[in-house]
């Protein structure tokens, strides 16, 4: 086996397992610290799909903002001390063959399906034909994140302020 | 069969991480623990951009989506954390079943 099928394999069992983790931790904590992996993992693997750029920005956006900002709602609002199961789940059994048979339903459409073959695979940094796409084909969109993102800042600080009662 | 140069096992990847994130939703009953299901199936989806992009055509289109949608998964986060904290305050608890009021 390759050294990179292998690392392949590697990064894909962290993925999932970490996945795994979340859906099924009793804890909430876990599953906050499990998110880590998952996220990490996904950065590998576009990194397998020669998505250097994206790959950053998955690991500076979500590892970096998203996970801690999902950790620092988890200690906001949980008394540690209170529950032991911090992570109750309800009807897992439906969920569990629902989810199961849309998974199996995936999988046997990918494998039976002939998908057409990589080209020579070119590694090269993508970072300024992404730059290029930004401020030529995708301008309008690109400008649209801005304002969604003032948005949000704005309606995150309108939301979780305290309310003043007279 | 389950190799880095073949498109399906990264297609098979995405639909196991969008299963589990579908689970997460579907059982949980804290409402954080449901916000982070729905970042799984968000990475579940970016995976088959870039993935598709990469295997299709070559160019980089695909990981432009995976970025506007990381982008909105940002968005998301914080205004979705940010409710999830004004709920706490209200209810004391952020169970999605005992917040299903929208007021006090």
């Amino acid at each position: 086996m390759e050294i990179s099928t292998a690392v392949f394999y590697l990064v894909a069992i962290i993925t999932v397992g970490s996945a795994a983790m979340v859906a099924f931790s009793r804890n909430i904590i876990y599953s906050a610290f499990s998110l880590l992996g998952a996220f990490g993992g996904v950065a590998g693997i576009y990194v397998f799909l020669g998505a250097d750029f994206v790959a950053a920005v998955q690991l500076l956006i979500y590892v970096g903002g998203i996970l801690v900002l999902v950790l620092f709602a988890v200690m906001l609002t949980h008394r540690i001390t209170d529950v032991q199961i911090t992570n109750r789940a309800a009807g897992r059994l439906t969920a569990l063959i629902v989810t199961g048979v849309l998974l199996y339903l995936l999988v046997e459409t990918v494998r039976g399906t002939s998908w057409a073959k990589a080209k020579e695979l070119v590694h090269q940094a993508t970072t300024g034909t992404i730059g290029d796409l930004f401020l030529e084909s995708y301008l309008l969109p690109f400008e649209l994140a801005s304002l969604v993102l003032l948005a949000a800042l704005i309606g995150a600080v309108v939301i979780s302020r305290k309310e003043i009662k007279e | 069969m389950f190799s880095p140069n073949d498109l399906s096992s990264y297609l098979i990847i995405g639909a196991i991480l969008f299963s589990l994130g579908l689970f997460t939703v579907l059982t949980r009953r804290n409402a954080i623990s449901v916000l982070m299901g729905v970042e799984l199936i968000l990475n579940s989806a970016n995976i088959n951009y870039v993935a598709f992009s990469h295997f299709s055509s070559g160019s980089t289109d695909g990981q432009i989506y995976a970025i506007f949608v990381i982008m909105l998964a940002a968005a998301e986060a914080a205004v979705g954390l940010a409710i999830v904290l004004a709920i706490f305050q209200i209810f004391h608890t952020i169970d999605v079943e005992a917040a299903e009021t929208l007021k006090e």
